[in-house]
C-alpha cells in the first residue's frame, strides 16, 4: 500500500481488501437469502395484482422502497455537515406520507390494478393518457436513479479509497452495470424480499448505532450535540435552521421550494404508488401505509442522532475530505465505532438499499413503459407477451445507462438533495393529475395531458436553467452559465404550475369526461365495488 | 336505498390471471380495465347511503389535510424566516426548532392513528354494507 494513500485515507491504515470482503460477503449473503426466500413457497411476483402480501409485510417493503440511499447516506451527511437543515429532509419525507394515507393509497388500490396509468386513464381517453403516464414515470425514475447511482458510487469509492474523478466515474459505471445486470437476469423474483430484508437490516442497524451513540453520551442528547458542535466549523450554529439555506432571501425561498417538493412528491412516485397494488384490498393498503409511517418515524429520528453523532465522533472536516464527501458520513461513523467489520456491515446495508431501490425503480419504469406505452399505445393492446418482455428489457437497459451517465455527472452532490429534485418532478408531473382525476368531476383528458406535460416540462426546464446545471461552482457544468432561474429546486413554481395547467387544459375543451365514468370512479375508489382482484 | 336494482356482479372476482408465459416484472396483456360493464355505478353513486359516506369522509379528510399541510408549512416558514426563534434553547442544547421538528413526527403519527380509528369505526362498516347491496365481493 502506498504511504500517500495511507495518510489521506479517512479509514486509517485498513486495507481496502478487508473492507471489500466483508462488504461483498454480506451483499452475496443478502441476495442468497432473498433468492431462497422467494423461490420457496408462493410466487411473490412484485406486480401480481391483488397480491398476496399482508399490510404489515407490504408496509415493511414500502419503507424499504422509500428509505433509499438518500434517506440513509444523504440525510446523515447533511445533518453532520449542515446541522439542523439536514433534519428538514427527514421531516418532509415523513409528513408526505399523510398525503398517501388520507388521499391516495386506498383510492388508488380500489381503482387501478397495475400501474399509475390505470388510474389516470380510468375515465379519460386511454391511449394519450397512458402515454403521458409512461413518459412521466420514465423521467421521475431516471432522476431518482441518478441519485442512487451516485450514492452507490460514493460508497464503493469510499471503501476502495478512490479519489480521482475518473476513478469514481468508473466505479459508478461498474456498480451501475452490475445493478442493471442483476435486474435483468432475474432479480425480479426476489425484489420484494430484498426490499423487506434490507428494510429490517437497515432499521436494526440504525437503531443499534443510535442506541450506542446515545449510550456513549449517557443518554444525554444535548451532550452529543455539544460534541458535534465542537467538531463542526458552524459551531452551535448547526443546532438551528439556516446554516445551509439561511444566507439570503433567495436561499430561504429555495428552502421553502425544496420543502414543498418533499411533502408533495411522495404521492407522485410511481414505484411507491405501485406498492399499493401488491396487497389484496384497500384496507391492507391503509395498513401498509400505517406500518410504513411508524417504521419511518423510527428511522428518521435515528438519522438525527446518527447525523449529529457523525459530526461528533468523525468530525465534519474528515467527512468533507473523504471520497464521497457528505454521503460518506454514516459509513465513516460506523468505522469509528465498530471498525472494519461495522463499516463493511453498514456499507453492505447501504448498498443493498440502493440495489433494492434501483431494482424496484427499474422494474416500475420498464413495466410502465412496456405496458402503458408499448402494449397499449403503440400496439393498441394487442402486443404479444414476448415482444412486451423484450421492450421491458430494453427499457430497463436504457434507463440504467441514462442513470449511470447522470450519476457520473452529479458525482459529489449530496444525494438527498438530488432525490429532492426527483420529488419535484414527481410532484409536478403526477400529483395534480392524480388529485384532479380522483376529486374533480369536470376534469377531462385535455386537462390530464396539460397537467402532466405542462408540469413535467416546466419542472425540467426550470431545473435545466437553474444553478444545478450551470453557473455555480458545484453545478453539473461549472464552466458555463446559462442559468436564469435562481432556485435549485423548482417545486415552488412548477407544482402550482401543473395545477394551473390542469385547470386551463380542462377548460380549453368544452366537455368534461364521461360523467358515468366519474360515478364509477367515485364508487369504486371508495368501496372497491367492481374492482378486479380486490379480495376481502 | 337505491331506486334502481343493481344487476348481479359477474363472477369476475374469481378471475385471476394465470401466468404461464414468460414475463418480465409480471407484465401481461390482460390488465385492461373494464369500466363500462359490471355493477350499477350510477345507481350506487346516486344513493343516499353513498352520499352520506362520501360526506362523512370529506368532513374528516379535508380538515385533516388542511391541518397537516398548515402545520408543515408553518414549521417550514418558521425554519426559513425565524431561525433565531428556532435557535432559542429550551433544555441544554435542545432548542425550539428541534422540539418543533420532533413535533412534526408526533403530529404525523397522531393524525395517522386518528384516521385509522375513524376509518375503521365510521367508514369500513358502511363500505361493507354498500358492497353487500351491490351484491358481490364478499368472498
Amino acid at each position: 500500500m502506498n504511504t500517500l494513500a495511507q495518510q489521506q485515507s479517512p479509514l486509517g491504515d485498513t486495507s481496502p481488501v478487508v473492507n471489500i470482503s466483508v462488504f461483498a460477503g454480506l451483499i452475496l449473503l443478502t441476495l442468497l437469502i432473498a433468492y431462497r426466500a422467494s423461490s420457496s413457497g408462493n410466487t411473490s411476483d412484485y406486480f401480481a395484482a391483488g397480491g398476496t402480501f399482508s399490510g404489515a409485510q407490504n408496509g415493511v417493503a414500502l419503507s424499504g422502497d422509500f428509505l433509499s440511499a438518500a434517506s440513509f447516506l444523504g440525510i446523515a451527511g447533511a445533518i453532520a455537515v449542515h446541522g439542523y437543515d439536514g433534519f428538514l429532509y427527514s421531516i418532509g419525507f415523513l409528513v408526505a406520507w399523510l398525503v398517501n394515507l388520507l388521499l391516495v393509497a386506498e383510492r388508488l388500490r380500489n381503482t387501478g390494478r397495475f400501474t399509475m396509468g390505470d388510474v389516470l386513464s380510468f375515465r379519460m381517453r386511454r391511449r394519450p393518457v397512458r402515454a403521458a403516464a409512461a413518459v412521466s414515470t420514465l423521467f421521475v425514475t431516471i432522476a431518482y436513479m441518478v441519485a442512487q447511482m451516485a450514492g452507490a458510487g460514493d460508497l464503493v469509492a469510499l471503501l476502495l479509497d478512490i479519489r480521482s474523478g475518473t476513478g469514481q466515474a468508473l466505479v459508478i459505471a461498474v456498480v451501475g452495470v452490475v445493478m442493471v445486470f442483476y435486474v435483468l437476469i432475474g432479480g425480479m423474483k426476489g425484489t420484494t424480499w430484498v426490499q423487506m430484508l434490507k428494510a429490517v437490516m437497515l432499521l436494526l442497524s440504525v437503531s443499534l448505532i443510535t442506541l450506542f451513540l446515545l449510550g456513549k453520551f449517557g443518554f444525554n442528547f444535548s451532550d452529543l450535540m455539544h460534541r458535534a458542535a465542537e467538531n463542526n466549523p458552524l459551531g452551535e450554529g448547526m443546532f438551528a435552521p439556516g446554516a445551509q439555506y439561511g444566507e439570503n432571501a433567495l436561499t430561504k425561498l429555495d428552502f421553502v421550494s425544496l420543502s414543498m417538493a418533499l411533502v408533495l412528491g411522495v404521492a407522485g412516485l410511481p414505484h411507491v404508488l405501485m406498492r399499493f397494488y401488491t396487497v389484496p384490498n384497500s384496507r391492507e393498503a391503509r395498513r401498509s401505509v400505517v406500518w410504513a409511517t411508524w417504521l419511518m418515524s423510527l428511522f428518521y429520528l435515528c438519522t438525527l442522532v446518527i447525523g449529529f453523532g457523525a459530526a461528533a465522533l468523525v468530525g465534519t472536516e474528515t467527512i468533507n475530505n473523504a471520497p464521497g464527501g457528505e454521503n460518506s458520513a454514516a459509513p465513516l461513523l460506523a468505522y469509528e465505532i465498530g471498525g472494519t467489520v461495522l463499516l463493511g456491515v453498514i456499507s453492505a446495508v447501504a448498498f443493498a438499499t440502493i440495489l433494492a431501490v434501483v431494482a424496484g425503480l427499474t422494474l416500475t419504469a420498464s413495466a410502465s413503459f412496456a405496458h402503458d406505452f408499448y402494449a397499449n399505445v403503440m400496439r393498441g393492446g394487442k402486443a404479444d407477451p414476448t415482444s412486451e418482455v423484450r421492450v421491458a428489457r430494453i427499457t430497463a437497459m436504457v434507463i440504467g445507462f441514462a442513470a449511470i451517465l447522470g450519476g457520473i455527472l452529479v458525482n459529489g452532490q449530496n444525494i438527498a438533495f438530488l432525490v429532492g429534485l426527483a420529488f419535484a418532478i414527481a410532484a409536478s408531473a403526477n400529483l395534480s393529475t392524480l388529485v384532479f382525476t380522483l376529486f374533480w368531476k369536470r376534469f377531462n383528458t385535455s386537462g390530464t395531458l396539460w397537467a402532466m406535460y405542462g408540469g413535467l416540462g416546466s419542472c425540467l426546464l426550470l431545473m435545466l436553467f437553474s444553478p444545478v446545471f450551470s453557473g455555480s461552482a458545484d453545478s453539473i457544468f461549472p464552466s458555463v452559465d446559462f442559468s436564469f432561474f435562481p432556485l435549485s429546486n423548482p417545486g415552488l413554481v412548477s407544482i402550482p404550475m401543473s395545477f394551473l395547467f390542469g385547470v386551463i387544459g380542462t377548460f380549453v375543451r368544452p366537455r368534461s369526461a364521461d360523467p358515468e365514468d366519474f360515478d364509477a370512479m367515485k364508487v369504486r375508489s371508495l368501496t372497491g365495488i367492481g374492482a378486479r382482484d380486490v379480495v376481502y | 336505498m337505491s331506486n334502481t336494482t343493481p344487476p348481479p356482479l359477474r363472477a369476475r372476482y374469481g378471475e385471476r390471471s394465470e401466468k404461464t408465459h414468460a414475463s418480465f416484472g409480471g407484465i401481461e396483456k390482460s390488465a385492461a380495465l373494464g369500466a363500462k360493464t359490471g355493477p350499477d355505478f350510477a345507481g350506487i353513486a346516486g344513493s343516499a347511503e353513498f352520499d352520506e359516506l362520501r360526506a362523512r369522509l370529506k368532513r374528516f379528510v379535508l380538515p385533516m389535510t388542511v391541518l397537516f399541510l398548515a402545520l408543515y408549512l408553518g414549521y417550514v416558514l418558521l425554519a426559513a424566516y425565524a431561525p433565531e426563534f428556532m435557535a432559542e434553547p429550551v433544555l441544554g442544547n435542545i432548542n425550539v426548532g428541534l422540539l418543533f421538528g420532533v413535533g412534526q413526527f408526533v403530529s404525523t403519527l397522531l393524525i395517522t392513528t386518528l384516521y385509522v380509528k375513524f376509518a375503521e369505526r365510521r367508514v369500513d362498516p358502511e363500505v361493507d354494507k354498500l358492497r353487500e347491496t351491490a351484491g358481490g365481493g364478499q368472498r
